[in-house]
């Protein structure tokens, strides 16, 4: 299975980071709480620490669950050593980049390649679901502002693709406002079906004007690069760069305050944090990483249509996220390249995929809501 | 134009029968359950089986075969989502919310390729279908199967209205969603009072999707998705939780539907709720009837 790219270019070296300097934070204990907000150098510790005192503050029944979930206090096992080591990273993106040395079929850098651009989708989704603790149920509506901007762009004016980013970016903002300022200020549960309804919104008109060609969508848009192995080695460094920029979010000062909000929104609140501000920050990076993961997407196949951005779709990034880790870099990034290499693999099963996937997301709640590959966290009881 | 309020008080009134379920589960445990628009595509595909079952009706005996099947569908579509609380959602109860809502995704997920893995994914035609008669009331051209449906649905409601305001279930009900920690002290049975409320809710879900397969005559493993987002938009609209509230917004959402069909055609219908939910979770998220709630730390 070596056309398994697996493009984890980051999340080991902050783990190494993450590790060390949260045990120094442990010492200091809820004392770290008030440095946080401020605290700038060493950030990931006084991050970590007010993620888990929180946490404790929540009541003691979510405590213990919390203690008996992460299986604290244990030592780190072999295993676990392996998976912090800060090069765990840089093989991943070692193994992307030679992949196609082992294997260039068309068929085989396709899947590789779209695997790369769901491994961009799912970080991006990362920082809403994962970061700040909204629920998005149409992350795929960014995707296709994203895909279809530059589709639209690059066709009617005869744009490079390159050319259309910047639009991109304007657009997927303005959609992001548009959509989570009215509902962010609402309960998260709100967030989560109204999303799911400008998901449908945003495909239904797709369908329904002349501009984006309706139902058989845009034709004819412009790669990127030259070979569909160039292509790749694009998408790899791209999608690198974006789970990169996506793990320096985390874990800068408004990573530590989206951590801050999906802990516990009212201390956060009571702690200085604008959540409103903050959370309608988390959801425009997200739309953002959405937007170029569709321009990407466009570059990929040259024609989109509204099919590619159902419901469905928006399931499976959360899918991912959620099986990979919530908030867990390294996991997203695993848990996106399972659920893209897994139907190839699986054809034999399509019937039941989903309806397994759908039993997975359950499974995965119930048994390990932490994920695959869970984001570390130093908390000693 | 008293076609158009007509139709859409037909639709409305399906809306309105899906999003009660919807509405009294959030009351009660604030839960989205997502996969309760697919426990109305299982109510169908339930109607379906058992009409396949009982094999072929004349159309004289159409309505009386209708309302039975209604019946056995209910039972078993409110056992159905009796199960999915018990497996699903009950251990998490405590568990974040975020986890929870994940969790509704993944039965919804379930629900649906598990019935399109079960019956295939092309559309069924729905072995029974209530044609008759049609009469003119006001310019508006209304068939009698319309009318039964719609008295159907409103004969639900009111039972449901009744069973919540006039019952010591319902009381045992409205206590839970005050406060469940009270409740149970108080010698209520929590877990009991919320798994009848996910089959009192989850059956009229099925009855809705029985009334909806007979009377379209086609059903797919994908048609609970969108009344889904519908139900809960009528829900949001009417005041989420709240009873008679839920029914007037399910009744103002097919008004405004059919309204907006008219004006902007048929193929914006669903942006336009769409729209409509947006605006009104801006404006009133507590919607026509809700009163406001101040979030308690």
């Amino acid at each position: 299975m070596t056309r398994v790219p697996d493009t984890t270019p980051e999340g080991a070296p902050e783990d190494t980071v993450r590790s060390t300097a949260a045990d120094t934070a442990e010492s200091t204990g809820g004392s770290a709480t008030a440095g946080a907000a401020r605290a700038a150098a060493p950030d990931e510790a006084t991050g970590e620490a007010v993620n888990e005192t929180t946490n404790e503050a929540a009541g003691p029944a979510r405590k213990t669950a919390e203690v008996r979930r992460r299986g604290a206090g244990r030592p780190p096992t072999r295993a676990s050593r392996l998976l912090q080591n800060r090069w765990a990273g840089l093989a991943g993106l070692l193994v992307a980049l030679l992949a196609p040395f082992v294997n260039a079929t068309p068929y085989a850098l396709s899947v590789m390649t779209s695997a790369a651009i769901f491994v961009m989708l799912a970080a991006g989704l990362n920082i809403v679901v994962g970061y700040c603790g909204l629920l998005d149920l149409g992350y795929v509506a960014f995707f296709a502002v994203g895909a279809y901007t530059s589709g639209v762009l690059a066709t009617r004016l005869d744009l490079p693709l390159v050319a259309t980013v910047p639009a991109v970016i304007v657009v997927t903002v303005v959609a992001g406002i548009v959509i989570g300022a009215p509902t962010l200020r609402l309960r998260s549960d709100y967030l989560a079906i109204v999303t799911l309804g400008f998901g449908e919104i945003i495909r239904i008109t797709a369908n329904n004007l002349d501009v984006t060609g309706g139902p058989s969508g845009i034709y004819g848009i412009p790669g990127l690069a030259g070979s569909p192995v160039a292509f790749y080695y694009l998408t790899v460094v791209v999608v690198a760069l974006a789970v990169l920029g996506a793990a320096r979010l985390g874990r800068s000062r408004i990573g530590r305050a989206w951590r801050f909000v999906r802990e516990d929104e009212d201390a956060a609140e009571a702690m200085g944090v604008h959540t409103y501000r903050v959370k309608l920050a988390a959801y425009i990076a997200g739309a953002v990483w959405g937007g170029l993961a569709g321009v990407l997407f466009a570059a990929h196949l040259s024609a989109i249509s509204p099919g590619s951005f159902t419901f469905l779709q928006s399931a499976l990034v959360l899918m991912a996220v959620v099986l990979g880790g919530m908030g867990s870099i390294p996991g997203v990034v695993i848990g996106a390249i399972v659920i893209s290499i897994l139907p190839e693999i699986l054809r034999d099963l399509a019937d039941y995929r989903f309806f397994l996937f759908g039993v997975l997301l359950i499974a995965v709640m119930l048994l390990r809501p932490q994920g695959l590959w869970p984001a570390r966290s130093k908390e000693v009881p | 134009m008293t076609q158009l309020i007509w139709n859409g008080l037909f639709v409305g009134s399906f809306y309105a029968l899906v999003a009660l379920g919807y509405s009294m589960v959030y009351g009660i445990i604030k839960l989205l359950n997502f996969a309760h628009g697919d426990l109305y595509m299982l109510g169908a595909f339930a109607g379906f089986a058992i009409l396949g079952a009982v094999g072929g009706v004349s159309s004289s005996m159409a309505l009386p075969v209708l309302l039975a099947v209604l019946v056995v569908t209910m039972a078993v579509t409110g056992l159905a989502g009796v199960a999915l609380e018990r497996i699903a959602y009950r251990p998490l109860r405590r568990a974040p919310r975020l986890s929870l809502l994940i969790t509704a995704v993944g039965a919804s997920f379930a629900l649906e390729y598990g019935m399109r893995a079960a019956a295939g994914a092309d559309p069924r035609v729905y072995p029974l279908r209530l044609g008759g008669s049609s009469l003119e009331v006001a310019g508006a051209r209304l068939t009698v199967a319309q009318l039964v449906l719609v008295g159907v649905a409103v004969v639900l409601m009111i039972g449901l209205n009744l069973l919540v305001t006039r019952t010591r279930e319902g009381r045992a009900m409205r206590a839970i969603a005050l406060d469940p920690t009270t409740s149970s002290l108080m010698g209520i049975d929590v877990n009991a009072v919320i798994s009848r409320t996910f089959f009192i809710g989850s059956a009229l879900a099925g009855a809705a999707g029985v009334m909806a397969g007979a009377y379209y005559g086609k059903i797919d493993f994908l048609m609970g998705f969108l009344i889904g987002l519908k139900a809960f938009t009528a829900a949001v609209i009417g005041g989420i939780g709240n009873i008679p509230g839920t029914m007037l917004g399910g009744l103002v959402l097919g008004l405004l539907e059919s309204f907006g069909t008219f004006w902007l055609g048929g193929e914006w219908r669903d942006v336009f709720a769409f729209g409509v939910l947006i605006l009104f979770l801006t404006v009133r998220p507590t919607g026509l009837l809700g009163e406001r709630v101040t979030e308690r730390v």
